[in-house]
């Protein structure tokens, strides 16, 4: 007879620290809206009624890096924009997570040239990557719920 | 072509010396630099109030042929478009590919004054009297002059298998 | 890797007013990331306390380099790059490049194809003033419009999927034609919306136009006369807003516009309010030509025939060793286009987009340049916001319907 079948009653629930805390941050996980380009339209897409990313915890983005936890890169980083994404990417409080949503952001997309950056990881390190052009709304859906799968995995020794 | 436009072509060509020519519905004036101000003045009072692009072709290294017998390197391209006559003009500037330089139109037309701008930016084209010529779309400590033909498009090579991990201990990787 | 710019003082001294430089008025950025400015569009405004005095826009935070990256590529592979530059209106980029490769190279499009191209045309500028309806009204803090105006923009994005296989970008309509024919579920899909939108648009009109909040935050603000517009490079809905009559579709018409009856709807105010008029009614405007064109639709071919230029649909590749040829060579090595240059614009749901285009007789464009016209209806953003406050600069920003990448290209 485990403690669980004691304290049952008396409103008590026992489970892992790291469950726990995973449970926490991924129940409510506010994205920074850093929409820069096309991939902004279909995650604004993916925010609207048709397809929610309000019921998998996201049901804000904030403007303001201090109040969120998740940056979604969406769109093209061109040169200039780089050092002030890396500026955003501080200001981010800890424990912070990154998605590089579309093919610009992954790898450089379409555009190979002096302008864009190749990869959003050359300046911030990314966790997952989106793949797409634009990605579809379910496309970018799953990439958040890997993310969840990746937050609910790490070990205690790993939370900062 | 229409009347109306073949009057104006034939008051602008008299006036300012320069070349006509029609191409698919589309006519182009050639005309030298010095006279481009007082050109533009002349068209904006003929009618044509909206500058609708104002751009700029770089004929490197051969040089465009200029009816002047000439070979400059650029070629400044004003088209124009009347809202009340409902007609459409270029205007071509041939302009040295040493030092290249223009007057600057944006007291006639006000949007000239970011067109200038890129001019500037993106191929190295001077503004004389314009009133705040510096970078627009790149960062402003860019060096160099990027659509011009000779600076290299910036193509990095894409990472096959074969290639895969020398290319990655190239690539700066942002750790954390 | 390089630091933030940091721009002092004295680099803007030319731009502002001296109060600034006594440290009477503070200069504050809004910066690229912000949720107003609709992009990557950094703003640095003089404030007198909440008033604006001079407000000075820094752009190129976008900047793609898509004109050169269009020059590296043969004309039928540069196509790809025309969508991501008006990402609302991205069947519009393509009939502007499509438009400009045809006159280039003076070839005839059949009609069933140019009748396809207007209605997909006009579904996506119902669907580009869907977006800025949305995000404009969420400035304005009237939330639920957001919502609204994407469910109605998922309909519309169905069809371009069944058409095309992608929801945004396209390419569809290609130089010649378009890429293959629209499927049979088509018209039944395009004849529910006609059924519902109208009384959509009535919901939305209902909400926000006789709204007091609305009318307050929006009337007389941003005033710009037609003279200024004009003098500006100011051209679409902001133009008509002003009370210029100048419509591409109507008065330079392209790809069977003449043969439709619409209205270009203008108002003289020229101020936030009038412009939102004339969006919402260039809505119901674009659902009654998509009305005409499915009514009268032809049969007939989707490309046009010369095998010089355009490659052969993929149901001939299978019986005719001329059709396999030609599409092998038009497909790696390109077409030879004349030498020459053009201009050829279209009316985007921003306004005039251009394309002027350059061939030296090689396979690739010797020299592409877009005219987009939310490059210059940005110049106009600070005459518009003299002596307003901090509140209607947003409604104003709204209003002029900008989108970076057209700006930044």
């Amino acid at each position: 007879m485990g403690v669980e079948q004691k304290l049952g009653n008396m409103g008590f629930a026992t489970t892992t620290l790291e469950q726990a805390v995973a449970w926490s941050r991924t129940n409510a996980m506010w994205p920074m809206l850093f929409g820069l380009a096309c991939c902004a339209i279909e995650m604004m897409s993916a925010q609207a009624a048709h397809y929610d990313m309000s019921r998998f915890g996201m049901e804000l983005m904030r403007p303001s890096p201090r109040q969120t936890d998740l940056m979604i890169v969406a769109g093209r980083v061109s040169r200039k924009m780089a050092p002030v994404l890396r500026r955003l990417y501080d200001q981010m409080p800890e424990p912070k997570w990154v998605i590089s949503m579309g093919d610009c952001a992954s790898c450089g997309g379409v555009f190979n040239n002096y302008a864009i950056m190749q990869g959003v990881d050359e300046v911030v390190p990314v966790d997952v990557y989106v793949a797409g052009c634009p990605p579809r709304p379910e496309a970018l859906i799953h990439g958040v719920l890997m993310l969840y799968e990746k937050v609910c995995g790490m070990k205690f020794a790993e939370i900062k | 072509m229409e009347k109306k436009l073949l009057s104006i072509l034939g008051k602008l060509e008299k006036e300012f010396g320069g070349s006509a020519s029609e191409y698919r519905g589309d006519v182009s004036l050639v005309i030298p630099a010095e006279k481009i101000v007082a050109a533009c003045q002349q068209v904006h009072r003929l009618g044509f109030e909206l500058l609708s692009a104002l751009t700029a072709v770089d004929y490197w290294p051969k040089g465009a042929s200029s009816p002047q017998g000439k070979n400059p390197r650029f070629h400044v391209i004003y088209q124009f478009t009347s809202v009340v006559l409902n007609l459409a003009l270029t205007l071509r500037v041939p302009v040295p590919g040493i030092n290249p330089s223009l007057t600057t139109i944006s007291h006639l037309y006000r949007n000239a004054n970011w067109r200038e701008r890129e001019l500037w930016d993106m191929f190295g084209i001077r503004f004389l009297g314009h009133p705040d010529l510096r970078r627009i779309l790149m960062p402003a400590d860019w060096e160099g002059h990027p659509l011009r033909k000779d600076y290299p498009l910036g193509y990095e090579e894409p990472q096959f298998t074969f290639n895969f991990d020398e290319i990655n201990l190239r690539k700066p990787h942002a750790k954390e | 890797m390089p630091d933030i710019q940091e721009i002092t003082l004295n680099d803007l001294k030319h731009l502002v007013s001296e109060r600034a430089i006594q440290g009477e008025t503070v200069l504050l950025n809004m910066g690229p990331q912000h949720p107003s400015t609709h992009g990557v569009l950094r703003l640095l405004l003089e404030l007198d306390g909440e008033i604006v005095v001079n407000c000075i826009p820094d752009i190129g935070f976008l900047h793609t380099g898509i004109e050169k990256n269009m020059e590296a590529k043969t004309y039928a592979k540069a196509e790809v790059m025309s969508d991501r530059l008006d990402y609302m209106d991205t069947v519009g980029n393509n009939l502007a490049y499509s438009l400009a490769v045809e006159k280039l190279l003076d070839l005839d499009v059949p009609l069933r194809a140019q009748a396809i191209r207007v209605i997909l045309a006009e579904l996506q500028r119902f669907a580009s003033h869907l977006v800025w309806l949305g995000t404009s009204a969420l400035d304005l803090a009237a939330m639920s419009m957001f919502l609204y105006c994407f469910r109605e923009r998922e309909y519309i994005l169905d069809v371009m999927e069944m058409c095309s296989g992608q929801r945004m970008m396209t390419t569809y309509i290609r130089p010649g034609g378009l890429w293959r024919d629209v499927p049979v579920e088509f018209e039944a899909a395009v004849r529910g919306i006609l059924k519902t939108f109208p009384r959509r648009v009535d919901e939305y009109e209902a909400l926000l136009t006789r709204n007091p909040l609305m009318l307050d935050r929006t009337y007389g603000i941003g005033k710009l006369t037609g003279e200024e517009c004009l003098n500006f490079g100011v051209t679409g809905p902001m133009l008509r807003a002003s009370g210029v009559e100048w419509d591409l579709r109507k008065d330079r018409p392209y790809s069977g516009y003449e043969q439709y009856d619409f209205m270009v709807p203008t108002r003289t105010e020229g101020d936030v309010y009038a412009r939102y008029l004339v969006r919402l009614e260039e809505m119901r405007q674009s659902l009654k030509i998509v009305q005409q064109a499915l009514d009268k639709l032809p049969i007939g071919p989707l490309r046009s025939n010369n095998r010089k230029y355009v490659p052969p649909p993929r149901s001939e590749i299978g019986v005719s060793m001329e059709a396999l040829i030609h599409h092998f060579k038009l497909w790696t090595e390109g077409f030879e286009a004349p030498q020459g240059a053009i201009y050829s614009a279209v009316e985007s749901p921003r306004g005039e987009l251009g394309v002027y285009l350059e061939s030296d007789g090689g396979p690739k464009p010797y020299r592409i340049h877009w005219r987009t016209p939310s490059f210059d209806n940005l110049q106009s953003l600070p005459l518009m916001s003299k002596g307003v406050l901090v509140a209607d600069l947003v409604a104003i920003i709204g209003s002029v319907d900008i989108v970076l990448g057209d700006v930044d290209r």
